[in-house]
């Protein structure tokens, strides 16, 4: 009896026991992540449940991604099958607005240029003796798109899951304070000061807008055959959307489904932070080639704004080009509030929210080309 | 396949592929909008 009651009262020690530095550390990152999704207002959908999952898993004993552990279970389920990021593209596709892209579709192009940080991001990547594939799955933070950068490093590296979901999101919600400072370095006053004419508000017809996500999944899907399940789910809630006809379906696209995959893909990732995988010098080092790519993506498009300024004669404010990510529609609002503070009658909003909605375009495609690529150079499986 | 040779034909076929795919894209938008002209509505026009 005496026995049992000592094993009895151990137990309760046995956490405090096995508690190292690492858990303390970690679940004082757990925290920050919470203080600065709550206090701070950064992407508070995700990084809610990513703080409360990294503190989940790094209570000692907790055993929360243990084999038939509760988040485990959905880590299985919904992450390591790739179908959480797929659903939450469903979503995005529902709430997403392509009329911008429609009424000026060759800006389309400034969406591609904003992706090559990711490209130059996988050279330095590589340079400093990462894996193949976890240096594409380093890369895809350039991308700027959260789902999309989840779905590939799960595919490829998922050990680097919560550095990389971490990294995307965080630098995503500080687009507005990273992207400025750039577009003053690369540009002059003069440039900055360059008025666009009204956008010519080309109506769209219903049939186009129907027409669009289709014939994008069916082409760029053939193209890139690989990135099918991106494209395809963002097209299908689209065509959810402009179709009018399965408003409960898209309405649950974009809220009740949204909102579950949500929380649930928010604790997986946050649950990949174990002490033991997460406190490595590699971590910072993903943090900081997330921050260069995403710089590098504003960098290259401006620069290619710039060039469309040459081409076109001036009439392209070269600043739009940085809107050219998947940061929807808060880089549109960075380039419109950047256009304002050098002249106040300029209005770059509507141009810049075309090169947006190119960049939310852009990036699943580029992630779909790289995926198609590696296929064909056998690094990944058909 | 060395690092480098994986990495610099990832980067040249991505970007190529990314920009050559987008620009397809839109003409295949502005093609889609030829077909399919907005076309106001009749019964609105009538209203108004």
């Amino acid at each position: 009896m005496e026995s049992a009651l000592v094993s009895g009262a151990q137990g309760l020690f046995l956490g405090v026991l096995n508690l190292g530095p690492g858990h303390v550390i970690m679940i004082m990152i757990g925290s920050l992540l919470l203080y600065l999704g709550i206090s701070k207002g950064y992407e508070p959908l995700l990084l809610v449940p990513i703080g409360f999952g990294a503190i989940l898993v790094n209570i000692p004993l907790s055993e929360m991604m243990a084999e038939g552990g509760f988040i485990r279970f959905f880590y299985d389920a919904g992450v390591r099958t790739e179908v959480f990021p797929l659903l939450i593209f469903i979503g995005i596709g529902a709430m997403t607005d392509f009329k911008p892209l429609l009424e000026n579709p060759k800006i389309i192009l400034l969406g591609a240029a904003g992706q090559f940080g990711i490209f130059i991001t996988l050279l330095l990547a590589l340079a400093l003796g990462f894996d193949k594939l976890d240096a594409v799955a380093i890369s895809i933070i350039g991308a700027c798109d959260g789902p999309t950068a989840i779905y590939v490093s799960s595919k490829f590296a998922p050990h680097m899951l919560g550095a990389v979901s971490v990294a995307a999101y965080s630098y995503m919600s500080l687009v507005p304070l990273i992207q400025p400072p750039i577009m003053r370095a690369l540009t002059t006053e003069r440039e900055r000061k360059i008025v666009m004419g009204a956008v010519k508000l080309e109506p769209i017809s219903k049939t186009t807008k129907i027409i669009f996500p289709i014939a994008v999944t069916i082409f760029a899907s053939i193209l890139a055959p690989k990135g099918a399940p991106l494209i395809g789910t963002v097209m299908l809630g689209n065509l959810m959307r402009e179709s009018g006809v399965v408003e409960r379906l898209k309405s649950a696209s974009e809220n009740e489904i949204a909102n579950i995959v949500t929380l649930l893909l928010g604790l997986c990732i946050g649950a990949t932070m174990e002490a033991d995988k997460f406190l490595k010098a590699q971590t910072l080092l993903v943090l900081a080639l997330g921050f260069i790519a995403i710089s590098l993506d504003t960098a290259v498009g401006i620069l290619f704004g710039k060039a469309m300024c040459a081409l076109t004669g001036g009439k392209i404010n070269p600043l739009i080009g940085a809107a050219g990510i998947s940061a929807f529609p808060m880089s549109a609002r960075v380039v419109q509030a950047e256009g304002q503070k050098y002249n106040k009658k300029n209005y770059l909003l509507m141009h810049a929210m075309s090169a947006n909605a190119g960049g939310q375009i852009g990036s699943v495609i580029a992630a779909a080309v790289m995926l198609s690529v590696l296929q064909g150079m056998g690094i990944v499986g058909g | 396949m060395d690092t480098w040779t994986f990495g610099w034909t990832l980067a040249l076929i991505g970007m190529g592929g990314t920009m050559l795919v987008l620009w397809l894209l839109s003409l295949l938008i502005l093609l889609i909008k030829k077909i399919f002209p907005y076309q106001p509505d009749p019964s609105a026009a009538k209203k108004g």
